[in-house]
């Protein structure tokens, strides 16, 4: 078989190959394109809050912390020894775990890696790199109300 | 009843000529020495890679994996279905000896540098299945929807989302959004039950197709004793029958777990309760759970985390890689350093995972 080619069947078989060989890109494209489209979740619309009911505040111990569902996240309402009530997002910042208060510490703790975080909502301890956002904590009367800071 | 036998294996060899086979089977030979017995490793991981398929198969026609329903289908199982607690016990507990059987047949190959040239594609289909298996322990992890799981779950996914560029995107498909709900539990049941038994069967069709075709490896040293020094054993049916025995022991052995230590359910998931005090991973991603605890906030500019999962991330490589860079083993030399980054890497994870017990 004759491998030398003239001029024109050369630039011929390189226009085929640029053809054939961007038709199978384009035609991975169009398969994998749906796929990956698929794979990723839909953004869900979610009723944005702005506040919520925490309950009565006759309910709520001094030296205690609890989870109150604000929309879709746990924020973390404490009321210290020293009476004051304050609210944090109860997410850690190092690895998204639900932190909780811890009496014997007097302080906010995660018990996944050990995290510590004082009543102001400081990392103080710990692997946590940044503080906890914090809430807005209103009372109305016996009513305990947390927003979010604007 | 012999007779009936013979014909019919006369009736496929003369289809499919099973001579060949039975053929290149005698021919099999098992070196002998000293480090023999870990040889036996790879066959109890496939024996309980085994297991896992049948018991995970029973559960499969009771569990539901749905938010709602997935922690009440087992407690359905272990408490309604006949042995329905044996099978899910079997099952977590498989699921542990596994990843252990693995854990020690990778070392072993690892010590006795039997990845060099030319089994490296046999290695890379074993580190891959290996992390295939953490990958099924963690997934499996989560189907039951209990407390632990949960937490687990964010943390390890969150370890995901750390990552730079990358990080983000991998968090979002992992969870099915960006916290850990009912999609999550849906996606991951798929992964567990369909995606990864699919591609570890595609892995372990290769590599055990390979270990026949090249036979097992010796270890450096034993290559320079003259061949009439060496000793062997017929792989078919010596080898296999003494692989067939150990089995059975370690079926007794995963018995006697299910039976006396029943997997424990716990709680039922609930998005808006704090992480229990205790809470603690499986144990073999208690070394990196570990770490994470002892790695302060910042390191640099960088945050501690980061920078400890990129480290685990680049050793894991590093290690799956070990074929392609220790050219001093292919080449038949000895490599001291591989020992000592082996030992190293030994000691490490026994200490931090008997500090993450501790703790």
């Amino acid at each position: 078989m004759n491998t030398q080619l003239t001029q024109p069947q050369e630039s011929k078989r390189d226009f085929l190959k640029i053809v054939l060989g961007g038709g199978l890109v384009a035609w991975a494209g169009t398969v994998l394109y749906p796929i990956f489209a698929y794979l990723k979740p839909p953004i869900q619309p979610e009723v944005e809050v702005s506040s919520v009911k925490a309950g009565k505040l006759a309910d709520i111990q001094k030296d205690s912390g609890t989870i109150i569902k604000f929309g879709s996240k746990p924020v973390i309402l404490v009321r210290s020894a020293k009476d004051e009530l304050r609210a944090f997002d109860a997410t850690c910042t190092h690895l998204d775990c639900t932190v909780q208060y811890s009496k014997e510490k007097g302080m906010i703790w995660c018990a996944c890696h050990n995290g510590t975080y004082d009543l102001t909502g400081r990392n103080v301890g710990g692997p946590p790199p940044r503080p906890l956002e914090e809430y807005r904590v209103i009372t109305q009367g016996e009513e305990v109300l947390i927003s979010k800071k604007s | 009843m012999k007779q009936l036998f013979k014909k019919l294996y006369a009736l496929i060899d003369e289809r499919v000529q099973l001579e060949d086979l039975v053929q290149f089977l005698g021919k099999k030979y098992v070196p002998i020495h000293r480090h023999s017995i870990w040889y036996y490793f790879g066959g109890v991981s496939l024996f309980l890679f085994i297991i896992q398929v049948i018991t995970g198969i029973l559960l499969l026609l009771y569990y539901k994996g749905s938010e709602e329903i997935a922690f009440e289908s087992i407690q359905f199982i272990t408490s309604k279905v006949e042995f329905g607690w044996l099978i899910r016990s079997m099952h977590s507990w498989a699921a542990n000896l596994f990843v252990l059987a693995a854990m020690i047949h990778m070392f072993s190959v690892y010590f006795e540098k039997s990845y060099r040239k030319p089994r490296e594609i046999t290695w890379l289909t074993g580190m891959l299945m290996f992390f295939l298996a953490l990958g099924f322990g963690f997934s499996g992890y989560l189907l039951p929807w209990n407390e632990l799981a949960f937490f687990a779950t964010k943390v390890g996914t969150d370890i995901a989302g750390v990552v730079p560029v990358i990080g983000e995107p991998i968090l979002m498909f992992l969870r099915a959004g960006e916290n850990v709900t009912g999609a999550t539990l849906s996606r991951f049941f798929g992964f567990h039950v369909a995606v990864f038994p699919g591609i570890f069967t595609v892995l372990l069709g290769i590599h055990l197709i390979l270990v026949q075709r090249q036979g097992m490896s010796e270890p450096p040293g034993l290559e320079h004793h003259p061949e009439k020094e060496r000793k062997t054993m017929p792989f078919f049916p010596n080898f296999l029958l003494r692989d067939l025995l150990l089995w059975l022991i370690v079926l007794n052995i995963l018995a006697i777990l299910a039976v006396f230590f029943p997997w424990e359910l716990g709680k039922k998931a609930d998005a808006f309760a704090s992480a229990p005090a205790g809470i603690k991973p499986e144990w073999y991603f208690l070394f990196t759970f570990q770490t994470l605890k002892y790695l302060p906030s910042q390191l640099w500019i960088v945050d501690g985390e980061v920078l400890g999962i990129m480290a685990f991330g680049f050793a894991g490589m590093l290690w799956t890689l070990v074929p392609f860079w220790d050219r001093k083993s292919s080449r038949g030399e000895q490599n001291r350093f591989i020992n000592y980054l082996g030992i190293f890497a030994v000691l490490y994870i026994i200490v931090l995972t008997i500090l993450g017990w501790l703790s």
